[in-house]
C-alpha cells in the first residue's frame, strides 16, 4: 500500500504534527494538511475502489472535482460518508476510512469483477437485475458499490442559516478574486469574499479587517438562484458540538457577483488511465506548493498544453525525479523546450500515453508516437506517478445555474459563455481560456473498455460507444444511460474530453452537442446545512391556548389539530383514549362539561359595509339577520366547493363578527382580505382576525343554564330571553365578554368568549360553579363524536374538494339566495347539478361490527368501483350500535337500502342508509 | 427565490409573499354563460414571456399588488397596485 517514504519534501520547523487514522492505521500529518495531502505524504496510494469494477484508485485531484478519494469520516452518529479527502482539513484524532473493498481497500477480492468487466457495460444493471424485482438486488449492489455508511442516529450537531445582502459577492479566493474584492471594498461597497479551501491565494488579513467586508474560508457557493441569490455552504472552523454550529448555510442576495472560480484541469483519456499514481498535473503542483508533498518518486508528465511544463520544472527544482514529459502536440514552444532541457527533463513530442502498467499502483506507462494509423514507436517509461493535463476548463457551473448560456468552443476545446450575464463578472482563469494550441487528449488506440471517461462511475469510452450504437444521441440521454457524470462529483472532472468522446462516437463536432444541465448544488451539501435550525421542536410553530396549562393539569391528552395543540380527551389513569371519549360524551349528554374552544376562528368586519361585505361570502341570506342573533353560514370557493362554515353575528351597525372552523381561521381571513383588496376595493370595511384575542369556553349539557346563571347572577337566561342562536355582548369579571348560544354537540351550550388572558379565570370559575353538578372537561374527540350523532358537518372531514352545498343538504338556501355570492354561479354548472353526485347520508350498521372511517360503500346493483365512503363513524352513545356519516352516490334516494362496507379489500359489514341524524331528531335538547 | 419589489415596502425575499395567480382575469356577471364562467374559473394562458400576476405581501404590509414578470427569465419588469394598471411603478432593481 505504501511506497517508500517520506514524500514530504520540506516541513516547516514550526509545523504542528496532527495524528489521525486511516483504516485503523495511525498516521501523522501536519497542521494545514487536507486529508488527501496527509495521505499522500504518508505514501498511501490506494484510497478507494471503483464503483463497478472494484479497481484500486488513488487521489486524482486536489479539489472539488475529486472522483476517487471519497472517504468515510468519523463513526456512529457523527459519521459522514463520501467526504472528499481533498477538501477535508486534517484535524487531530480524525478517523478516516475507505468506503469499499473487502477485506481491505488495498486487497479487495471483488477485484475479480474487473476480470469480467465486459459483462458490466452500460445498462447492465437495468437489464440484468430485472427479475423478479430490482429491489431484491439493490441492497447487496449498493453495498458492493461502496457508498459509505449513513450516521447511525440523529445528528447531534447544530446547523445554522444566515441571510445577507451585499453589493459584490466574490466567489473564489485566488489572486483574481482577492483583487476584485479589494477593488470593490476600496470603493466602499459591501463585499463578500468566499473560498472553498482553508487558505486563500494571498494574505487577506487586511480585507478581513475592513468593516464592509465578510471573508469566509471553507465556504463553497453551491447554488445560484433567481434574482442573484447565491447559497453558500460554510464549514465552521472548530464547529460541531454545543458551542458552534458545524455548518452554516448563507443565503446571500448580491447586487453583483464576481466569479473567480478558476478552471478545472481536464484529464487525458487512454487505456488504464485510472491507476493509483495517476493524478492531474495541476493537483500535484498544489500539493507541492501548499503542503510540500511530492506526488511520487519517479514522475512522468503527459500533457496536451503548455501548463504542465511549469509544473514539471517546479517539481524538478523541488527535488522530485521527473523522468520525462510527454506532449501530444507535434511541437511545443521553443522556450518551453529550452526550459526543460535546462532542468534535465526529456521531452517526448507528438506522443501520448496509450497504456499503463501496475496492479495495485502504477509501475509504468507506455507512450506512443501519434500520427498515421494506430500507434508507433511504443516506448515504456518506468514510473510510480503519471501526471496528466488535458487542458483547462473554466468553472462556470454557477454561471450556467444563473441562466448563462454556454457553448463548446472549437478553439478552447471547452465550454465558454455565449453572452454576458447582466450581473455576473467572470475574472481570472474562469474568464479566459488559454488560447494556445491544444493537442490530442483522447487516445485513438488501445482498449476502449479500459479508457475511463468517468472514474467515479466507471464509465469508459466503450460504454459511450455502446450507447451511441443503441441510438442514444442527446448528451442528456447518454448521460442517463451510461451514468456518465451522475455520481458525487457530478462530472466535474473531464467534462470537455467526455464531450469529445461522445462527438467522436457520433461523428459530429462537439459544438453540435451542447451540455447537460448544471444544477445546484455545485458540491454535495449535508441535509443538516439545508434545514438549519428547523428540526425537532423548532420545525413548526407550536400553538397553545391560554387554557393549555389548566387542561394539562387536568390530565389532558394533547394532540396536534392543525397548528394548535388541543386536548383530544382527558383519560383517567388506566383509561384508553376511546374510553375517555365515550365517558366524556356521556358527561355532556347527561351532565355538564366544559370545552376549550379557543382556536375557533374569529374575525371582525368593521365599517359601514361590513354586513353587505359578509353577505357576498355566504350561501345564507344575511340581510334578514337580526342584530345580535347568530346565524349558521357556509362559505364557498368561487368553484362552488364548500370552503368553511361558522356563525355570523351583527354586533353593531358597522360591526360583524364571524366565526370560522379552527383550522380555517387563517385561510378565511386571507380569503376575505383578498376579495376586499382585489375585487371590491370600494367596500368600506376592514377585516380584522381576532382569534387570538379571545379565550372561548363551551359550557355544555343540561345543567349549563344553572351554572351560567351563577356566573352572571341576575341576568335573564330563560330560553325566551336567550334562545338557541342567541348572542350577548356583556361583561364578565369586569371586562368585555361575548356569549353565543350555539351548539355543535346537540346539547344546550353557551360558548363564552373572554379576553384571552382571562381564559384561566373563566375555566376555573365554571368548574367551581359546576362542581355540585359533577362538571368536568371534555375534549375534541367527544365533541366530534357528539356532532356526528347529530349529523352536523365537519368541514374537511365529511366534505372534500368536490363537495357543493346540495351534496350535504344545503341546496335550498344556496339556491334561494338570489344575490351573486361567491360560488353561486358555479352551483348552476351541469357537473354540480348531476343527480348521481355523492350526498351526505347516515348509515346504521346491520351487524355489531364498526364502520371504519374511510371504508368504501357499494350498493347492491352497482357497477361502479365505489359508491362512496364513510366520513365519520362511531358507536351510538345511547345504545352502542354502530353508526356513521357517509358520502354516497345519489345518497338521499337510497334511504333504507343496504350497502356493503369495504375495508382492506374485503367486506367488513353491511349497513342501512338512513337520515344523518341519530340523536334527538327534533332538536329539543339543544333548543330547550 | 425571487426578490420581489413590493410597491409599499421595497424589495423582499419571495418567502414573504404569496402568489395569487394571473392578474388579467375578470369576474363575469351572474348571467354569464357556462362557457364564460368555466373559462373564468379554469382557463389560464400559461404565457411564455411577460406575464401579469398578483402577489400578496403577507409577511409584510399585507397588501396585494400586481407584477409584470417575464416567465422565461423571471425578470420583474413592473409592479403596480391593484386596479391601477395605468399607474405602473418601475421596479428600479
Amino acid at each position: 500500500m505504501s511506497a517508500r517514504g517520506p514524500y514530504r519534501l520540506k516541513e516547516r520547523a514550526d509545523a504542528v504534527p496532527v495524528e489521525f487514522r486511516f483504516d485503523g492505521r495511525a498516521l501523522r500529518g501536519v497542521e494545514g494538511d487536507t486529508v488527501a495531502s496527509a495521505l499522500l505524504a504518508n505514501g498511501v496510494r490506494v484510497v478507494s475502489r471503483s464503483f463497478k469494477f472494484h479497481r484500486p484508485r488513488g487521489i486524482f485531484s486536489a479539489g472539488v472535482e475529486e472522483p476517487n478519494a471519497l472517504v468515510q469520516l468519523h463513526t456512529g452518529v457523527h459519521g459522514i460518508p463520501c467526504a472528499r479527502a481533498t477538501l477535508v482539513p486534517l484535524t487531530t484524532g480524525l478517523e478516516v476510512a475507505s468506503q469499499a473493498g473487502w477485506p481491505s481497500v488495498s486487497f479487495d477480492v471483488l477485484r475479480a469483477i474487473d476480470g469480467v468487466h465486459s459483462v458490466f457495460a452500460a445498462g447492465f444493471y437495468n437489464r440484468t437485475f430485472m427479475w423478479p424485482s430490482w429491489h431484491m438486488y439493490e441492497p447487496i449492489i449498493r453495498k458492493l458499490a461502496g457508498f459509505g455508511r449513513a450516521p447511525t442516529g440523529p445528528d447531534p450537531d447544530r446547523y445554522e442559516t444566515r441571510h445577507a445582502h451585499c453589493d459584490v459577492l466574490v466567489i473564489g479566493g485566488g489572486t483574481a478574486g482577492i483583487k476584485a474584492a479589494r477593488t470593490a471594498a476600496a470603493g466602499g461597497q459591501r463585499v463578500f469574499l468566499v473560498e472553498q479551501h482553508e487558505d486563500f491565494g494571498a494574505d487577506v488579513s487586511t480585507l478581513e479587517a475592513l468593516p464592509n467586508t465578510q471573508v469566509l474560508a471553507r465556504t463553497t457557493a453551491v447554488g445560484y438562484y433567481d434574482h442573484d441569490l447565491v447559497a453558500l455552504a460554510q464549514g465552521v472552523a472548530g464547529g460541531g458540538g454545543a458551542a458552534l454550529p458545524r455548518e452554516r448555510l448563507w443565503l446571500v442576495r448580491a447586487s453583483r457577483v464576481v466569479l473567480a472560480t478558476g478552471a478545472l484541469e481536464q484529464p487525458l483519456i487512454f487505456s488504464n488511465n485510472d491507476r493509483p499514481g495517476i493524478m492531474l498535473a495541476g493537483a500535484a503542483l498544489q500539493y507541492l506548493r501548499r503542503h510540500g508533498v511530492a506526488p511520487g518518486r519517479e514522475v512522468v508528465l503527459a500533457t496536451n498544453n503548455d501548463s504542465a511544463y511549469h509544473t514539471a520544472r517546479e517539481l524538478r527544482l523541488a527535488g522530485v525525479n521527473v523522468v520525462a514529459l510527454v506532449d501530444s502536440r507535434e511541437s511545443a514552444h521553443r522556450a518551453l523546450l529550452q526550459e526543460m532541457r535546462g532542468v534535465g527533463i526529456a521531452v517526448h513530442g507528438h506522443c501520448m500515453p496509450i497504456n499503463t502498467q501496475g496492479f495495485g499502483a502504477l509501475s509504468g506507462v507506455t507512450i506512443a508516437l501519434l500520427g498515421g494509423k494506430g500507434a508507433s514507436n511504443l516506448r515504456r517509461l518506468a514510473c510510480d506517478t503519471l501526471l496528466v493535463s488535458g487542458g483547462w476548463s473554466p468553472t462556470l457551473h454557477l454561471f450556467a445555474q444563473a441562466g448563462g448560456k454556454l457553448q463548446f468552443s472549437e478553439s478552447g476545446r471547452t465550454f465558454e459563455p455565449v453572452a454576458d450575464a447582466p450581473r455576473i463578472e467572470i475574472v481570472g482563469s474562469a474568464g479566459q481560456i488559454p488560447r494556445g494550441e491544444l493537442g490530442e487528449r483522447v487516445s485513438r488506440v488501445g482498449n476502449t473498455a479500459r479508457q475511463w471517461v468517468d472514474l467515479r462511475h466507471d464509465v469508459t469510452v466503450s460504454d459511450i460507444e455502446l450507447a451511441v450504437r443503441e441510438n442514444f444521441t442527446a448528451v442528456e440521454h447518454i448521460k442517463r444511460y451510461t451514468t456518465l457524470g451522475m455520481s458525487v462529483d457530478q462530472g466535474k472532472l473531464g467534462q470537455a474530453p467526455a464531450v469529445e468522446v461522445i462527438a467522436r462516437a457520433r461523428g459530429i463536432q462537439p459544438a453540435e452537442l451542447g451540455h447537460t444541465t448544471f444544477r445546484p448544488p455545485f458540491v454535495p451539501v449535508t441535509l443538516g446545512t439545508m434545514v438549519g435550525r428547523s428540526v425537532g421542536a423548532l420545525y413548526a410553530p407550536n400553538r397553545r391556548t391560554s387554557l393549555y396549562g389548566l387542561q394539562a393539569a387536568a390530565g389532558a391528552l394533547f394532540e396536534d389539530f392543525g397548528e394548535w395543540q388541543r386536548a383530544a380527551a382527558f383519560p383517567r389513569p388506566g383509561e384508553a383514549r376511546e374510553q375517555a371519549m365515550a365517558r366524556e360524551v356521556q358527561r355532556i349528554r347527561h351532565g355538564v362539561g366544559v370545552y376549550d374552544a379557543s382556536p375557533l376562528g374569529k374575525i371582525e368586519l368593521i365599517g359601514p359595509d361590513a354586513l353587505d361585505f359578509a353577505d357576498r361570502f355566504y350561501i345564507n341570506n344575511l340581510k334578514t339577520l337580526h342584530m345580535r342573533r347568530a346565524r349558521y353560514g357556509i362559505m364557498l370557493r368561487e368553484t362552488g366547493i364548500i370552503f368553511d362554515d361558522g356563525t355570523v353575528v351583527v354586533l353593531d351597525a358597522d360591526r360583524v363578527l364571524l366565526t370560522t372552523t379552527s383550522s380555517g381561521a387563517g385561510r378565511v381571513a386571507a380569503w376575505l382580505e383578498e376579495w376586499r383588496q382585489c375585487e371590491w376595493p370600494q367596500a368600506r370595511v376592514v377585516v380584522m382576525p381576532v382569534t387570538d384575542q379571545w379565550a372561548t369556553v363551551a359550557l355544555t349539557g343540561q345543567h349549563a343554564r344553572a351554572i351560567f346563571e351563577r356566573l352572571q347572577p341576575g341576568c335573564d337566561v330563560s330560553n325566551e330571553a336567550f334562545p338557541h342562536l342567541g348572542f350577548r355582548a356583556t361583561t364578565l369579571f369586569g371586562r368585555e365578554a361575548r356569549i353565543y348560544r350555539v351548539s355543535f354537540s346537540g346539547e344546550l351550550t353557551y360558548e363564552i368568549n373572554v379576553p384571552s388572558d382571562q381564559g384561566p379565570q373563566l375555566w376555573t370559575a365554571l368548574l367551581e360553579e359546576g362542581r355540585s353538578f359533577g362538571i368536568g372537561p371534555y375534549g375534541v374527540d367527544a365533541l366530534l363524536h357528539a356532532r356526528m350523532e347529530k349529523g352536523f358537518l365537519h368541514i374537511g372531514a365529511d366534505t372534500d374538494g368536490t363537495t357543493v352545498p346540495d351534496d350535504v343538504g344545503f341546496g335550498k338556501p344556496a339556491a334561494a339566495k338570489l344575490r351573486h355570492y361567491i360560488g353561486k354561479r358555479s352551483l348552476q354548472l351541469p357537473e354540480n347539478m348531476r343527480p348521481d353526485r355523492l350526498q351526505l347520508v347516515g348509515l346504521a350498521g346491520e351487524r355489531a361490527a364498526a364502520l371504519p372511517v374511510g371504508s368504501h360503500l357499494r350498493l347492491a346493483d352497482s357497477h361502479e368501483a365505489t359508491d362512496g365512503w364513510v366520513t365519520s363513524a362511531g358507536l351510538l352513545s345511547t345504545n352502542g350500535t354502530p353508526v356513521a356519516i357517509a358520502m354516497l352516490r345519489a345518497g338521499r334516494r337510497q334511504t333504507d337500502r343496504s350497502v356493503t362496507v369495504h375495508d382492506g379489500g374485503r367486506i367488513v359489514t353491511t349497513a342501512r342508509v338512513v337520515a344523518p341524524l341519530f340523536y334527538d331528531p327534533t332538536g329539543g335538547r339543544m333548543n330547550a | 427565490m425571487l426578490y420581489i419589489p413590493c410597491p409599499y415596502c421595497g424589495a423582499r425575499d419571495e418567502t414573504e409573499f404569496t402568489y395569487g395567480g394571473p392578474a388579467y382575469v375578470t369576474r363575469p356577471e351572474l348571467s354569464a354563460s357556462d362557457r364564460e364562467w368555466t373559462e373564468y374559473l379554469y382557463h389560464r394562458q400559461n404565457t411564455e414571456g411577460p406575464y401579469r400576476e398578483r402577489w400578496l405581501h403577507g409577511f409584510g404590509c399585507g397588501r396585494w399588488f400586481n407584477v409584470l414578470r417575464d416567465t422565461t427569465t423571471n425578470e420583474i419588469q413592473k409592479v403596480y397596485p391593484m386596479g391601477g394598471s395605468d399607474r405602473l411603478i418601475e421596479t428600479g432593481r
